[in-house]
């Protein structure tokens, strides 16, 4: 309604006129800083090489019960995924997100593996899904949805697989924004994943796989 | 919902008394506390990371104006439509309306403390569709048929056993014999019930964490992952937010996301952090086809420049109240409205009034323990304060308690009668204490003494003893 918009914009200027504090900037400078991208603290914990962020982004998706894979080459996928899945009871089975890099996967080597494509329907048990990066300074995953990477695989599948490789693994959340943005415009949906779902709405005590993935299992692909 | 915070005294007293209450309450206060001093532990630059997140959002609510158009503007580039709300009737009727245009029978929810703000399931379910909560904790109070009692916890006073009778009578599907007993348990149920109605619902509406005035993003920040569902799966997606969630870039909004979760919930980071820009672009596999934001005021606009301005950077995190003594000893539902704890003493008289709402403040031991935890360092005690002189003077306060600060006035205005009378009051209750050294009734003191002794002064008054040991007198002017 505008009127309201009107009605809500004028008390908020007024008011702030009226008290007018030395924070009160101008629009050129207010212009400026809303396209500036400029950073806060960075923390300390992310002050290490790009071996040391790697460890890093391992041992804190470890620490809220992501399970991480560490793979040579994309070549080694196939064997991985087909053991994690038999490991954890679950079917040779999976959607994956219609990706170059996952499509260059050699599948072949795995045939009874079986690869439908595409956004998730409910009916998937397992998900595999591209990041754009990880962030090392919570053990974080960066996806964008789009047409190589459909939101509903992250969240409505038990199982979440998420391929990224060690080139892409940044320090913080920032550093992940400018990966999001070398992509190009920005996509309807950028999801900060940092382990599986979980709740404490039951006495207070953490529980793994509330309506999102029980699992998310990281395959971490070596690529310096 | 229909505010009941006049009846603070009442509620509290009942809530005490509540032996389920006090057990839930009891495994929160450990809980909350020591894994939030565990993740801070964790991050080193905390207390820095806290007085930027103040800054930055000193300067967002200083050029509000500016930020909120910026934000309509980027929201609109693309393809969401934008709505203002000036109140909370207006903010409903746009949401109605819109389920309307698209003939929505079934509505589903993501956690949104102001869609409890503005009574939205009320009216949803008035106008005759079908709404559910999927946060689970905000279904399981949907279920109870009571409001939630907590901002970030919604079923913090609610024992395990009690969410097995909420299921037992709600899901008709479950026969007798199926196990309920365990969390897991539950958890399935909830997870398959609320699975079916993410597919059916037509309209998700979402609350957001923040508005990204850069991108004309929204951001909602949940564990479950439901938020997500709720936004993804549904044809139309509705966020609603208030003013003051606007922050100006990414970069500002992953700032003070590193104080939120280590705050709420003790996490390092939340499990999902989803920032949503528009309606499903063509290329898209999935999403919702339209994205509205309903930007509501409810009065917030005039606290700006004003002694209340400060309550706009919280971030609704609950630290607060995880944190206060008085929410443990008595719960969320006590304060009678929407936002409990330290905030709430502070939100609710601003959205109410003082005649609803004027003794919530008084719902406070001035310890402090709020303003030292809040990440937005919001001077909360300060507040209180500001609203008990309030209640004061525009004679609300009840006629005791007007009577006992007036004659406490007369004493504390002449320093030798204030001294003779401490002396005096001080021996008479030694009289009165005996050999006990405590007192179990005293004139005037039976809300005290009801419940537990008074403990009796042991020695000379304070005054006595700082003069004693040479401690000054104010020099007098
Ligand atoms: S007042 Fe501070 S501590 Fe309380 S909910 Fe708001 S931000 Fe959190």
């Amino acid at each position: 309604m505008s009127g309201s918009r009107e009605q809500i914009l004028g008390r908020i200027r007024s008011n702030l006129t009226q008290a007018a504090g030395p924070l009160r900037e101008t629009p050129e400078v207010l212009e400026k800083r809303t396209i500036a991208h400029e950073r806060g603290i960075r923390p300390s914990r992310v002050d290490k090489d790009a071996a040391g962020l790697v460890d890093l982004f391992v041992q804190r998706a470890e620490k809220v019960n992501a399970t991480v894979a560490r793979i040579a080459s994309i070549d080694d996928i196939p064997d991985a995924l087909a053991t994690y899945l038999a490991n954890e009871n679950l079917p040779a089975a999976f959607r994956m997100s219609d990706n170059p890099d996952l499509n260059a996967v050699p599948w072949d080597k795995r045939p009874a593996l079986e690869i439908t494509k595409g956004a998730s329907d409910g009916k998937d048990e397992v998900g595999l899904s591209r990041a754009v990066g990880g962030v090392a300074e919570t053990g974080t995953l960066i996806l964008a949805s789009g047409k190589e990477s459909p939101t509903s695989l992250n969240f409505l599948p038990e199982t979440h697989v998420v391929m990224v490789k060690r080139s892409e693994i940044e320090g913080t959340y920032e550093d992940g924004w400018d990966m999001v943005r070398a992509k190009g415009a920005l996509s309807r949906a950028v999801n900060f994943i940092t382990g599986p779902s979980r709740t404490g709405d039951i006495e207070q005590t953490i529980y793994l796989g509330a309506h999102g993935p029980r699992r998310l299992h990281i395959l971490l692909v070596d690529d310096a | 919902m229909q505010p009941h915070s006049h009846n603070f005294k009442a509620n509290a007293s009942h809530a005490l008394k509540n032996k389920n209450l006090q057990s839930a309450l009891s495994q929160m206060k450990v809980g909350f506390i020591e894994r939030r001093q565990t993740a801070v532990d964790d991050m080193p630059e905390f207390e820095e990371l806290r007085d930027q997140a103040r800054d930055l959002k000193n300067h967002t609510l200083a050029n509000l104006d500016f930020y909120l158009e910026r934000y309509e503007q980027k929201a609109t580039e693309a393809g969401g439509h934008v709505h203002w709300a000036a109140t909370a009737a207006e903010a409903r009727k746009i949401i109605l309306d819109i389920c309307e245009s698209v003939d929505a029978k079934n509505v589903t929810k993501g956690k949104s403390m102001i869609s409890e703000e503005i009574a939205l399931n009320d009216a949803i379910e008035a106008a005759g569709l079908n709404v559910v909560e999927t946060d689970l904790g905000e279904y399981i109070v949907q279920l109870r048929k009571e409001p939630p009692s907590h901002i970030i916890a919604p079923a913090v006073h609610v024992l395990r056993s009690e969410v097995e009778d909420a299921f037992r009578e709600e899901h008709k599907h479950l026969a007798d014999e199926r196990r309920l007993t365990e969390p897991s348990d539950l958890l399935n149920e909830a997870r398959q019930v609320l699975r079916q109605k993410y597919m059916e619902a037509e309209v998700g509406i979402t609350g957001a964490n923040f508005l990204i005035a850069e991108t004309g993003s929204s951001v909602i920040v949940t564990n479950e992952g439901n938020g997500d569902l709720t936004q993804t799966l549904a044809k139309v997606h509705i966020v609603i937010a208030s003013i003051e969630k606007v922050v100006p870039t990414l970069e500002d909004a992953s700032s003070i996301l590193r104080v939120l979760a280590r705050s709420a919930t003790g996490q390092d980071f939340s499990s999902y952090t989803t920032f949503s820009t528009g309606p499903r672009r063509p290329e898209d596999l999935d999403g919702p086809e339209q994205y509205h934001v309903v930007i509501l005021d409810n009065g917030r606009s005039e606290l700006l420049g004003g002694e209340f301005q400060d309550a706009l950077r919280c971030i609704r995190c609950g630290a607060c109240m995880n944190h206060c003594p008085v929410y443990h000893a008595v719960g969320g539902h006590s304060y009678g409205w929407v936002y409990p704890g330290p905030i709430g003493s502070v939100l609710t008289p601003t959205f109410l009034g003082v005649e609803e709402a004027g003794h919530l403040p008084n719902a406070s031991t001035f310890c402090g323990r709020c303003e030292s935890v809040c990440p937005m360092r919001i001077p909360l005690p300060k507040m209180m304060r500001h609203y008990r002189v309030k209640e004061y003077e525009n004679g609300l306060s009840p006629p005791s308690v007007r009577a006992g600060l007036d004659i406490w006035g007369f004493f504390a205005r002449r320093p030798s009668l204030y001294r003779m009378a401490s002396r005096l009051g001080s021996f008479a209750l030694r009289v009165m204490g005996g050999k006990r050294g405590r007192a179990d009734s005293l004139p005037l003191a039976g809300g005290w003494t009801d419940h537990r002794d008074m403990p009796i002064p042991t020695g000379p008054t304070f005054q006595d003893q700082w003069s004693a040991r040479g401690g000054r007198r104010r020099p007098s002017r």
